[in-house]
C-alpha cells in the first residue's frame, strides 16, 4: 500500500469517527436521567446542583455541549468521571493494555487453531478427519461467547477447579508492574511465575472470545485453500515430488491466506466487543468490564471516551488489515 | 416456495423450537410449583440424582430456595416472547432500508450506507446494555435496543443482494414492460430476495436469544423477580462454588434454543437453495 493510499484512509476513518462521538454524545443525552443527582448527598441545595452540572459542563444546549466537549477532545481532554471522579483518559489508558493483551492472545490463540485445523482438513479431505473438523467448527459457529465463557467456568474453574476464574494476576503474587502491559512487562523481565499466572487467569476468557473467531478463520481458509489446490501452480509442485504436507504449508497457504486475513480483521473487531461482556463474566480489569459499569452508573464522560476508545481500535484495525495485503499480495504493492 | 423440501434438519431444529414454543404457552400448567415462591429451607438444594434431594425440587432450588425447574419454564416466556418480536420487527426495518438503499441508490444509499458504517463501528453489546441503561429496563427495552441495534445484519445483505437482483434481466424486462418502480420493487426484487431473509431471520431469533440473556444477566432486562435464563445464569454465578446447577440448566436450554435455530437456518438454507444459488 503506497503513502497516498493510507492517507487517503486515514483521511476517512475522521468522519466515521465524528459520526460515532454525535451519535453518542446524542444518545447518551437525549433521555432523561440525572447523573448528577446520583452524585450528590441528600440535602444538597439546588445551586450545589447547578454548580456540579457546570463543572461536569452538562449547562447549556445539546449542540453546545458538543462543541465544548468537541474542544476538549481535540487537546486531549475527555472530561472527569462522573462515578469515578477521575481523569477519563487516565481511566481508559489504565485499562485498555489489560484489553489489548486479552484481545491479541486471543487472536493468536484464533489464528494458531483456524490455521492448523484448515490445513489439516485440506490434507485429509474426504477422509473421517475432515468431518471431524467439519462438526466441530458448524457447532462452535453456533455457540456464542457469551455461553462459551460460563461453560468454561462450569468445567475448569467449579468442577475441576484448574484455573482461577476471575482477575488479572494473583494479589497474592505482590508483584509490581511499571506499564499496563502485565504479561509483555513479565516476560521482558523474565518472571516465569508471574507470566504462568496471568496467562492461567487470562486463558479462559481468551479461548472464549478465540473459538468463534478460529471456527470462521477455519471455514473461510479451508474454502480458498481448497481452491488454490486447485490451481496449476500445486500441480506443478506435485509432479516435482513436494509432500502434500509441504505444498499446503509453503504454496497454498499464502495465497490462500488474503481472504482469511480480511475476515479476521472484520472479526477481530467482534472479537474486541466481545471483551465487554467476556471481561465481565470473568471479572477482568479491562475497558470492557469498565464500560458495563460506566453504562449501568450512566457516567456520561467515561461511556464517550469508551466508545470513542473502542472506534479508534477498529479503525486501526483495519488499517493494518489493508497494511497487510500488500505484504501477502505482491501485485498489490505498487 | 416451491421446490422447497423438507431436510432432517428443519425436522429437528423446527421441533426442538415447536417443543420449547409449547412450554412457554404452557407454562402456568407445567411448572409443578409457583416459580416465585421462596423456601428458605431448601436453599440450594441439589437435583434429583444427588444424594439429599427433595423429590417435589426435580432440578433443585436456588439461592431463595426457588424452584429451579418451575423457573427454567417460565423463563421460556420472556426468552421466546423476544426471539420471535425482536426478530420480526429487526427484519422489517432491515429489510426495508437494504432494499431503499439498493434500488434507489444515489444519496439515500449513500446515507444508509453511511449509518450502517457508524452503527457497526460500535461493540453490538456494550450498544445493547447502552441503550437498555437509557431507555429504562424490561422486556420492551431489550425489543427495542435488538432492533434498533440488529437491523444493519439485514439491511447489509439485502443491499447487496437487492444490487444484485436490479443487474438481472427480468428487471429490465419489467422496465421494458411498463411497471411501476414500485411495483417492480415489491412484485419483482421482494420475493427474490425473500428466501435470504428468512434464514437471516432463523439466525437472527437466535441473536434475541443471546442478547436478552446477555441483558438479563447484567440485570437490565425484565424485573428481577420473573424468571429470566440470563438472570438465572447471574444469579448461578454468585453461588457456583457451592451450586453449580442454578447456572448449568438454563445455559443448557439457551444452547438448545440456539442450536436448533441454527439448524433450522441451515436446513432452509438447503431446501431453498435453488432459489438461493446462482
Amino acid at each position: 500500500m503506497s503513502g497516498s493510499l493510507l492517507l487517503r484512509r486515514l483521511v476517512q476513518a475522521v468522519p466515521t469517527l465524528f459520526g460515532v462521538s454525535v451519535v453518542v454524545f446524542v444518545l447518551v443525552r437525549v433521555v432523561p436521567g440525572n447523573p448528577i443527582a446520583m452524585m450528590l448527598p441528600p440535602g444538597a441545595s439546588l445551586e450545589d446542583m447547578e454548580r456540579l452540572r457546570q463543572a461536569y459542563g452538562l449547562d447549556g444546549s445539546i449542540v453546545e455541549q458538543y462543541v465544548i466537549w468537541l474542544g476538549q477532545a481535540l487537546q486531549g481532554s475527555f472530561g472527569t468521571s462522573i462515578s469515578l471522579r477521575q481523569d477519563v483518559l487516565e481511566l481508559v489508558l489504565g485499562r485498555l493494555p489489560a484489553t489489548l493483551e486479552l484481545a491479541v492472545l486471543a487472536t493468536i490463540m484464533a489464528v494458531t487453531v483456524g490455521v492448523l485445523a484448515a490445513t489439516v482438513g485440506i490434507l485429509f479431505r474426504g477422509r473421517w478427519p475432515e468431518t471431524l473438523i467439519d462438526a466441530i467448527n458448524g457447532f462452535t459457529l453456533a455457540v456464542p461467547d457469551f455461553i462459551w465463557a460460563l461453560a468454561l467456568i462450569l468445567v475448569f474453574g467449579v468442577l475441576l477447579p484448574v484455573l482461577p476464574i476471575s482477575g488479572r494476576v494473583d494479589p497474592r503474587l505482590g508483584t509490581e508492574f511499571a506499564t499496563g502491559f502485565y504479561l509483555i512487562e513479565a516476560l521482558v523481565s523474565v518472571r516465569f511465575t508471574v507470566v504462568g499466572d496471568l496467562l492461567a487467569h487470562m486463558i479462559m476468557p481468551a479461548i472464549a472470545l478465540a473459538l468463534p473467531l478460529a471456527a470462521i478463520i477455519t471455514r473461510v481458509l479451508k474454502n480458498s485453500l481448497a481452491e488454490a489446490m486447485a490451481q496449476d501452480y500445486v500441480m506443478i509442485a506435485r509432479v516435482k515430488g513436494f509432500s502434500r504436507w509441504r505444498i499446503i504449508w509453503v504454496e497454498a497457504l499464502r495465497n490462500a491466506s488474503i481472504p482469511a486475513l480480511t475476515l479476521t480483521g472484520v472479526q477481530f473487531t467482534f472479537l474486541v466487543g466481545g471483551t465487554v461482556l467476556v471481561e465481565k463474566i470473568f471479572s477482568y480489569p479491562g475497558i470492557g468490564n469498565m464500560a458495563i459499569d460506566a453504562v449501568i452508573n450512566r457516567d456520561l464522560p467515561l461511556i464517550q471516551g469508551l466508545i470513542l476508545s473502542f472506534a479508534v481500535i477498529f479503525i486501526v484495525v483495519n488499517l493494518l488489515v489493508d497494511l497487510s495485503y500488500g505484504l501477502l499480495n505482491p501485485r498489490l504493492r505498487t | 416456495m416451491t421446490g422447497a423440501r423438507l431436510n432432517w434438519r428443519i425436522v429437528v431444529g423446527g421441533g426442538a423450537l415447536l417443543v420449547l414454543a409449547l412450554i412457554a404457552i404452557a407454562a402456568p400448567l407445567l411448572a409443578p410449583v409457583d416459580p416465585l415462591e421462596q423456601d428458605l429451607f431448601l436453599e440450594l438444594l441439589p437435583p434429583w440424582w444427588q444424594a439429599d434431594a427433595d423429590p417435589t425440587r426435580a432440578l433443585g432450588a436456588d439461592s431463595l430456595g426457588r424452584d429451579v425447574l418451575s423457573r427454567l419454564i417460565h423463563a421460556a416466556r420472556p426468552a421466546l416472547i423476544v426471539a420471535v418480536v425482536a426478530g420480526v420487527l429487526t427484519m422489517l426495518l432491515g429489510t426495508a432500508l437494504g432494499l431503499l438503499a439498493g434500488y434507489m441508490g444515489g444519496m439515500i444509499d449513500v446515507v444508509i450506507s453511511r449509518m450502517v458504517d457508524i452503527w457497526t463501528s460500535f461493540p453490538p453489546v456494550l450498544l445493547a446494555i447502552m441503550l437498555v441503561a437509557l431507555i429504562g429496563t424490561g422486556l420492551h427495552s431489550v425489543i427495542i435496543a435488538i432492533v434498533l441495534i440488529d437491523w444493519t445484519r439485514f439491511c447489509r445483505v439485502v443491499r447487496s443482494e437487492t444490487l444484485a437482483q436490479t443487474e438481472m434481466e427480468y428487471i429490465d424486462a419489467a422496465v421494458i414492460g411498463g411497471l411501476k418502480r414500485g411495483a417492480i420493487l415489491f412484485r419483482e426484487v421482494l420475493p427474490n430476495v425473500l428466501p435470504l431473509v428468512i434464514v437471516l431471520l432463523t439466525l437472527e431469533m437466535s441473536i434475541a436469544i443471546i442478547v436478552e440473556a446477555i441483558l438479563s444477566f447484567v440485570g437490565l432486562s425484565v424485573s428481577s423477580d420473573s424468571p429470566t435464563w440470563g438472570g438465572m445464569i447471574a444469579e448461578g454465578r454468585q453461588v457456583i462454588h457451592q451450586a453449580w446447577w442454578v447456572m448449568a440448566f438454563p445455559m443448557g436450554l439457551i444452547l438448545i434454543a440456539v442450536l436448533a435455530l441454527n439448524l433450522l437456518g441451515d436446513g432452509l438454507k438447503t431446501a431453498l437453495d435453488p432459489v438461493l444459488r446462482r
